[in-house]
C-alpha cells in the first residue's frame, strides 16, 4: 500500500510486476520447502530397509514334542534394533499337532501381552491377567483375548525343529 | 474465500498485530544503492535454519556415544529412506555455510558498512562467524570415524598448547587424558545445546541492530529517494537462497561424504586432516616449530580474530564509495591469496593415504563373505560376466535373480559347456581351473537381489587380496568369516591384533616375528602383498 504511494505515476506496471515478483518469491520459496520437506517425511515415514537376514534358530529334536502336551521351549535369538543387534531370550510354546506337524505360539497373550501358560487339568492356555482362554491351535475361546495367538515361522530340518520370526495373527475372533 | 481470509487476517491483526508487524519488516525503506550486493546475509540465514533442519532430522537416528554414534551414522546411511541426502545436506551445508558467512564478512568489509554506527553490528557478525567455526570443529567429531577422531586429536592438541589457559582449555573439552567418551559428549553437547541457541539470540541482535542503523547507505544515496524492502530486494535475497540451496542440494545428492572406519585410537598410522576451511591453520602450523609453536597455533589467529573484532576501531574514516575502497579491496585480495596459498600448500603437502580406504557409508555385505566367495567376484569381473548377466541386458539372465535357484554343480557344468547344460546358449566357455571356478559358483549362491549393488561395490584391492588368500590356501590354516581351519589363529579382527607393517613382514619369514610358528615363508609380490594385508585388515571382528 505505501509502495503504491511511493511510485503512483506507474501504479498499474508497477503493481504485475509486484504480482510477478510475489509469485517468484513464493514459487521459490515452495520448491525449497518440498525439496526439504518430501525427503524429511520419506525419512521419517517410511520403514528403514533392515539388512539384517530374519535367522532360523534351531530349538530341539522334533521327536521332543509330544502330541497334546504343549511344552514352553526357551532359545535366544539375535534380533536387530535399528543399528544394535541384541540377543535376546526368547520362548515358545511348542504344540505338537494330530497330524504329526509343529505349530510354535508366541508366548504373549494377544490381548495385553502377559504370559500365558498351559493348563493341563482344563487342556488350555490360560492367561492369568484377564483369564482369557485359548484352544491348543491357538484360537480363542473366551476372555477379552482379540485374537489367535500368533505363531512362529517353523521348519523341520534333518529332525531339527528351526523357528524363524514371530507372525502377528491378523484373524480377529469375537 | 479472498473475504475469508481478509477477515482471517483482521481477527489475526486485531488478536496479535502479527500481520501488521511482518508489513512492517516488509516495508522498510532501503537506500537507494541496495541491490545484489546485499544478499549473504540472508542467505547465511537460510543455511542456519536448513542446517537447524537437518541437523534435528539426523537426531532422530542418532545415538550420542562413541560407538553406538558410528553405527547409528551407519544406520542412517545405509538403511534409512533419505538418510544419505539428509546427511549430505547437513555435511555440505555445513561447508556451504561458512563460505556464505565469510561472503557476507568480505561484502560489508570492502563496502566498509562497518563504520560508525555500526561498529556493534559488525563484531557481533564476527563472533556469529567464530560460532559458525565452532559448529565445524564440534561436528566433526560426531561421525566416530578415524578421521573425525584424529581431526580431534589435533584440535584438542592445539587447545592445549594456549598459552596460560591450555591446561584449563584441555579439560574444559574432556580431552585431559587424551579425546574419549568426555570429550565426545561435550562436543555433542556444544554442537547441539549451546550453539544453537546462542546463534539464535545473537543473530536476532544482529538483525535487531541492521534494522536500528538501517541498510548502510553509500556516499551519494541521500539525495535518491529511498526504496521499499518488499518485493523487489526480497525477490533477490530469495533468489539468491534458491541458487544456494539448489547448489547444496546438488552436492548432498551428487558428491558422496564418506564414512571411514570406527575411530581406532590404537591406529597410530593415520594421518589427520582438517576440514578444509581449517587446513589454513594446519598450515600456518608448520611454520613455527618447538617452543614457537604456539605463535602459530593460538598466538596468530587469537590476534586475527581481534584484529577482525576492532576492525571499526582501526579504519573510522568517513563512508567513501566502494570503488575508492582501494585499500580494503587489495587487503581482501591479498588475505584471498594467502588464504588461498596456504590451503593449496596443505593439500599438496598432505601424502596420500598409502592405504586402500573402504566406503563404510555404503553397505558393506561382502565383508561378510568367505575368501572363496570374494575371489569369485574378482572372477566375475575378470570375465566380464556382467556385460551378459546384469539387470539391464537382455543377453543373458540376470544372475540376482536366477542364480540361487541353482546348485554349484550345474553352475561348474555350465561354465565348462554353457550349450551342453542350456542347448542354444551363446555364452562361451569359461576359461578357468576348476578351484577358480568353484570361487565363482560360490560368489553366484551368495547373489540376491538385495545385495547385488552392495557385493558390486567390493573393492578391488579386497577381492584381489582373497584371490592371492584363496590361491595360497592360506584357509588351510587360518579362519576367515567362519571358514577355515584353526591350525593358525583366525584372522577376523586381525586388524586390531597387528600392526600392518608387521603382517607385511611376518609373510617373508614367519618365525622372525612369532617364534615358534609352523607357518611356512611366502615370497609374495608387493603388489600380492598389499592387497592380501589390505584385505586381512577389512575383515570384521
Amino acid at each position: 500500500m505505501e509502495e503504491r504511494e511511493s511510485e503512483p505515476a506507474d501504479a498499474a506496471p508497477g503493481s504485475s510486476r509486484r504480482a510477478l515478483l510475489q509469485a517468484a518469491i513464493c514459487g521459490l520459496g515452495a520448491a525449497i520447502a518440498g525439496a526439504l520437506g518430501l525427503p524429511a517425511l520419506a525419512y521419517l515415514l517410511t520403514p528403514s530397509k533392515s539388512r539384517q537376514q530374519d535367522s532360523w534358530i534351531e530349538i530341539g529334536e522334533v521327536d521332543r514334542f509330544q502330541a497334546g502336551a504343549p511344552i514352553e521351549v526357551a532359545f535366544r535369538r539375535s534380533r536387530a534394533d535399528a543399528w544394535k543387534v541384541v540377543s535376546e531370550k526368547d520362548t515358545a510354546w511348542v504344540v505338537k499337532r494330530a497330524d504329526g506337524g509343529v505349530t510354535a505360539f508366541g508366548p504373549q497373550c494377544t490381548h495385553l501381552g502377559c504370559a500365558y501358560h498351559w493348563d493341563d487339568g482344563r487342556q488350555q492356555f490360560l492367561c492369568p491377567c484377564h483369564s482369557s482362554l485359548f484352544r491348543m491351535d491357538g484360537t480363542v475361546i473366551s476372555g477379552p483375548a482379540p485374537r489367535p495367538l500368533d505363531r512362529y515361522e517353523t521348519k523341520v530340518e534333518n529332525g531339527r525343529l528351526m523357528v524363524g520370526p514371530l507372525q502377528i495373527s491378523n484373524q480377529r475372533q469375537v | 474465500m479472498k473475504r475469508q481470509l481478509e477477515s482471517l487476517l483482521a481477527w489475526l491483526e486485531d488478536r496479535t498485530g502479527l500481520p501488521g508487524a511482518v508489513e512492517h519488516f516488509l516495508d522498510e525503506k532501503i537506500p537507494a544503492s541496495g541491490g545484489c550486493h546485499q544478499v549473504f546475509g540472508s542467505v547465511a540465514m537460510f543455511l542456519f535454519l536448513t542446517q537447524a533442519f537437518t541437523g534435528i532430522l539426523l537426531a532422530f537416528n542418532y545415538a550420542p556415544t562413541p560407538g553406538e554414534a558410528y553405527n547409528s551414522l551407519r544406520y542412517i546411511l545405509t538403511e534409512v529412506t533419505g538418510g544419505r541426502l539428509i546427511r549430505g545436506l547437513h555435511h555440505w551445508g555445513a561447508s556451504m555455510m561458512i563460505m556464505v558467512v565469510v561472503l557476507h564478512m568480505v561484502q560489508v568489509f570492502v563496502f566498509g558498512a562497518y563504520k560508525k554506527p555500526r561498529e556493534t553490528t559488525w563484531m557481533l557478525g564476527v563472533v556469529l562467524l567464530l560460532l559458525t567455526l565452532t559448529y565445524g570443529l564440534t561436528g566433526y567429531l560426531l561421525p566416530w570415524d578415524n578421521r573425525a577422531y584424529w581431526g580431534t586429536v589435533v584440535a584438542t592438541k592445539i587447545a592445549a598448547s594456549a598459552p596460560l589457559a591450555g591446561p584449563y582449555m584441555t579439560r574444559l573439552l574432556g580431552a585431559a587424558k587424551g579425546v574419549g567418551v568426555v570429550t565426545f559428549a561435550r562436543f555433542y553437547a556444544v554442537h547441539v545445546l549451546l550453539l544453537p541457541p546462542a546463534t539464535m539470540v545473537l543473530i536476532l541482535a544482529h538483525v535487531y541492530l541492521v534494522r536500528r542503523h538501517g541498510v548502510t547507505p553509500q556516499p551519494g544515496d541521500e539525495a535518491l529517494p529511498k526504496k521499499p524492502f518488499y518485493p523487489v530486494q526480497v525477490f533477490k535475497d530469495t533468489a539468491a537462497i534458491f541458487l544456494a540451496f539448489a547448489i547444496l542440494f546438488t552436492a548432498a545428492v551428487v558428491v558422496k561424504v564418506p564414512l571411514e572406519q570406527l575411530a581406532d585410537p590404537t591406529d597410530t598410522s593415520y594421518i589427520p586432516r582438517p576440514e578444509w576451511y581449517f587446513l589454513f591453520l594446519f598450515q600456518t602450523l608448520k611454520f613455527f616449530e618447538g617452543p614457537l609453536e604456539i605463535v602459530g597455533s593460538t598466538v596468530l589467529p587469537g590476534l586475527a580474530v581481534l584484529a577482525l573484532i576492532a576492525v571499526p576501531f582501526i579504519d573510522r574514516g568517513q563512508m567513501v564509495k566502494v570503488t575508492k575502497r582501494t585499500v580494503a579491496i587489495a587487503f581482501v585480495l591479498l588475505a584471498a591469496i594467502g588464504w588461498g596459498g596456504l590451503t593449496a600448500a596443505a593439500v599438496m603437502s598432505t601424502p596420500h593415504e598409502a592405504t586402500a580406504q573402504v566406503d563404510y557409508s555404503a553397505p558393506t555385505d561382502w565383508i561378510q563373505l568367505s575368501p572363496e566367495e570374494m575371489a569369485g567376484i574378482a572372477y566375475f569381473r575378470d570375465e566380464n560376466c556382467a556385460a551378459c548377466h546384469s539387470a539391464g541386458s537382455s543377453s543373458g539372465p540376470d544372475l540376482t535373480r536366477t542364480a540361487v535357484h541353482k546348485d554349484a554343480a550345474w553352475m561348474i557344468r555350465h561354465f565348462k559347456q554353457p550349450a551342453a547344460v542350456r542347448p542354444g546358449s551363446a555364452m562361451p566357455p569359461v576359461a578357468l581351473a576348476d578351484t577358480q571356478l568353484n570361487s565363482l559358483a560360490a560368489f553366484l549362491l551368495k547373489l540376491t537381489p538385495e545385495n547385488a549393488s552392495a557385493l558390486a561395490d567390493a573393492p578391488d584391492f579386497a577381492v584381489r587380496g582373497a584371490v592371492v588368500y584363496q590361491t595360497q590356501h592360506c584357509a588351510a590354516c587360518h579362519m576367515v568369516n567362519g571358514v577355515g581351519m584353526k591350525v593358525g589363529p583366525p584372522l577376523n579382527g586381525l586388524a586390531r591384533r597387528q600392526a600392518r607393517s608387521w603382517v607385511d613382514d611376518h609373510f617373508a619369514n614367519p618365525q622372525k616375528l612369532s617364534p615358534g610358528s609352523i607357518m611356512p615363508p611366502y615370497q609374495l609380490s608387493a603388489e600380492d602383498k598389499k592387497n592380501l594385508t589390505a584385505y586381512l585388515f577389512t575383515l570384521p571382528e
